[in-house]
């Protein structure tokens, strides 16, 4: 255990208190107006206090795609952006759809010691869509997964998706569709509209994305049972969740950073970069998707981190990989378009980047800021101005599409279960072992 | 002057400019209608006909128009070559550039390949586009106005007035996306025929007309564009059947009758003769496809001759 020990002096939490708050033994030991300790000291003025951020949407590529990311890269990324938890897709190869793979990543996870790795598993054998995964040998293995997903896939078979949520009941899982109707999104190289029809690019339409949401949050309220819709990209699939939230439906939504900045227009010059999936949409969705980020339709922010080596990007727009890197601009991003906007509080920022996440995840040890809870702790700059330079992130991949960009805030510290990880925005080598 | 040095798309030309390749069309016509039928200028220069994808004679038809002026053609043909082997579309262009190419003519299955091409970095030379997926292919749409230029002397420096019915496959068409932009820009009224799954979703900001009733559009027509209908459409539900197709939207005798006196029958080719177009409409003295053929050729010496020569054009009586 390399936990440090510290006093944070005159931090800011969300609320707007300014506090100092005692780490010790990895754990808050104490947070008061005024702390006399003879530990060392951090001048905390003008920083905000977070819990650390949690990701339920993170590509980590480990194993077999070591090219892209691993999960010691992608934690350090994680840590970066102020991420002490991160969800690693099953997309993996082999996939993982067996407890042997979801250990596996898990104990990567605490090798690299940098955030907590849990492991996401598959719905389907091989994401294939066709054969249910050991779902509760995953559970159960030592990796205790909850969320499953064959995100990059939808399950689009409705038996097999009501399956799928009636058998997560009997151990609290929660299924993470990927909404993209198969059929209606054959071949589907950006939003269906305007800008694909001039660009002669196939289109990937909205309703592809809500008829399944749709569809879902019928089934999962007739078997009573937990869906989280990853990535929601369109209003008319906001206005859908909002509806079903009305109703008392167990549905939760995230949205990705990208989503809420980026707009289908970027594709005009064909630089695969802006390709991702669900694609980049129009200016009326993403306000639609802000609205409901900001009123709680959409529960939460996640990052769906999607690292590729270059040449996967370097390339015509129909050859290049689908996905963008995104945990280490994820809070500058949110809070540039959310908070510093007005549109969202703190707090709120805190509840759609780390609490619910938690909650949704089961994560018991992020999520809150309380005296005994685990030091998974950031303090951020909220008004420093920085530019991203797509050559000095820390993920093994570049294809960001906010490079050059500047955004409003950023993250300076980490802890990761008290260990001092990320210090004035740089990571320290130390790592919770 | 084509300012971007690129020919990628039709919105590449203004209005002018789309005139001025015309007119160097029409200045080349006239200096090889006799005797001469090649130019020095672009002697000692090196062109790349880059295809991925089979269309014998587009690439015969630009390495004809590069072969008139002079140029040495390479053609590069992605069957066969390392492409099969997985060469990358920028390994490939960079090392056809560091042969000597100093203009690429690339045409690719992929929307947006020739705007890579240009725009990545990758190579320094000048693209043409020679069609790009569903995207566009400019140098169809300028032999087309060419031809329908040729026909209609009194709208020389003006299409408007004309009608022209784009009929078919808009959806997957990038001779229709192409035409749509130059023809319009010229001044002519566009109307694009087709059964509503093969009009794009998004059509409304083009500055078209849309029909889904040719019988209702053929007699107001000054020409009538048929564009290849592929019979795998048909699989995927775009249209239940060839023989309803070719009812509903095909060019037979009856529709041929139907066109106005004047009004002239096109096709970009290769013909699927009896489904979008019956043997007998493809042969009518109305037919001018093979003028197309013969346009095509003079109107990409111009484009070649307009991106790389730069100066005037030889006098008549030049010899090589």
């Amino acid at each position: 255990m390399s936990s440090s020990e510290m006093v944070l002096k005159k931090v800011r939490l969300a609320e707007g208190e300014v506090v100092d708050v005692e780490i010790r033994g990895g754990v808050i030991s104490a947070i008061s107006t005024k702390i006399t300790s003879d530990l060392p000291t951090l001048d905390g003025r003008g920083l905000l206090l977070l819990p650390g951020f949690v990701d339920l949407h993170t590509h980590l590529r480990e194993p077999g795609k070591e090219s892209s990311e691993t999960v010691l890269s992608g934690s350090q990324a994680a840590v970066k952006g102020g991420y002490t938890a991160v969800s690693a897709m099953a997309n993996t190869s082999p996939v993982a759809d067996t407890a042997g793979v979801v250990e596996q990543v898990a104990r990567l996870g605490a090798k690299a010691g940098l955030c907590d790795v849990f492991p996401i598993g598959a719905v389907t054998v091989g994401l294939l869509g066709e054969q249910l995964a050991e779902l509760s040998a995953m559970a159960y293995s030592a990796a205790g997964v909850r969320i499953f997903s064959d995100d990059g896939r939808c399950v689009s078979d409705p038996l097999l998706m009501r399956r799928a949520l009636e058998y997560v009941k009997s151990f609290n899982g929660v299924i993470a569709q990927h909404a993209q109707d198969p059929i209606l999104t054959a071949g589907a190289q950006m939003n269906e509209g305007a800008v694909s029809s001039r660009l002669g690019l196939q289109g990937w339409p909205a309703i592809a994305e809500e008829s399944i949401i749709a569809r879902d949050i019928l089934l999962a309220n007739y078997v009573q049972s937990r869906l989280h819709i990853c990535h929601l990209t369109t209003k008319g699939g906001v206005e859908i969740v909002r509806w079903a939230k009305s109703q008392g439906m167990a549905v939760t939504a995230e949205v990705t950073p990208h989503h809420l900045l980026l707009t289908e227009d970027l594709a005009e010059r064909y630089d695969p970069i802006y390709k991702v999936n669900p694609p980049l949409r129009t200016h009326e969705d993403v306000e639609a998707l802000r609205a409901g980020l900001a009123d709680g339709t959409i529960d939460i922010v996640a990052t769906d981190h999607a690292p590729h080596p270059a040449e996967d990007k370097d390339c015509e727009w129909n050859a290049a990989a689908f996905g963008m890197t995104g945990l280490e601009t994820a809070f500058s991003v949110v809070n540039t378009v959310m908070v510093q906007s007005g549109k969202m509080d703190w707090q709120t920022l805190v509840e759609r980047m780390s609490a619910k996440p938690a909650e949704i995840g089961g994560y018991k040890d992020h999520g809150r800021i309380a005296v005994g809870s685990l030091a998974n702790l950031i303090l951020v700059d909220p008004t420093k101005q920085w530019k991203v330079d797509r050559s000095k992130m820390l993920s093994r991949s570049s294809n960001t599409p906010f490079h050059d960009l500047t955004f409003t805030g950023e993250v300076l510290h980490t802890f990761y279960r008290g260990v001092h990880v990320m210090r004035d925005g740089q990571l320290t080598g130390l790592k919770h072992e | 002057m084509i300012t971007s040095g690129h020919l990628l798309s039709i919105n590449d030309l203004t209005r002018d400019g789309a005139f001025e390749v015309l007119d160097t069309a029409r200045e080349l016509s006239r200096i090889t209608d006799g005797a001469i039928k090649k130019l020095p200028t672009l002697r000692g220069r090196t062109v790349v006909n880059l295809f991925f994808e089979d269309s014998t004679r587009t690439r015969l038809s630009f390495e004809a128009a590069a072969k008139r002026l002079s140029a040495d053609v390479i053609n590069f043909s992605a069957k066969g070559s390392s492409v099969s082997k997985g060469e990358s579309l920028k390994d490939t262009a960079q090392t056809l550039e560091a042969m000597g190419a100093e203009l690429v003519i690339v045409r690719h299955g992929s929307s947006g390949a020739a705007a890579r091409l240009a725009q990545s970095g990758w190579i320094r030379s000048h693209v043409v586009n020679a069609g790009d997926g569903m995207h566009e292919h400019p140098t169809q749409a300028l032999l087309d106005a060419y031809t329908i230029r040729e026909h209609f002397p009194e709208h020389d420096r003006d299409f408007s007035g004309l009608r022209i019915g784009i009929v078919g496959d808009i959806l997957h068409s990038r001779v229709a996306r192409s035409n749509a932009l130059l023809l319009t820009s010229l001044g002519a009224q566009v109307v694009l025929i087709a059964p509503p799954t093969l009009i794009p979703i998004g059509v409304s900001s083009w500055p078209v007309e849309i029909s889904y009733d040719l019988d209702a559009e053929i007699e107001l027509l000054d020409a009538i564009m048929m564009l290849r209908v592929q019979s795998e459409r048909m699989s995927d539900a775009f249209f239940p059947s060839e023989r309803e197709y070719a009812r509903d939207y095909g060019l037979g005798a009856e529709r041929v009758k139907a066109l106005k006196e004047r009004a002239i029958i096109m096709h970009p080719g290769p013909m699927n003769r009896g489904l979008e177009i019956s043997a007998s409409s493809a042969d009518t003295e109305r037919s001018v496809i093979l003028e197309q053929v013969a346009n095509g050729v003079l109107v990409r010496m111009a484009v070649l001759y307009l991106l790389m020569g730069g100066t005037a054009i030889p006098t008549e009586g030049v010899l090589v």
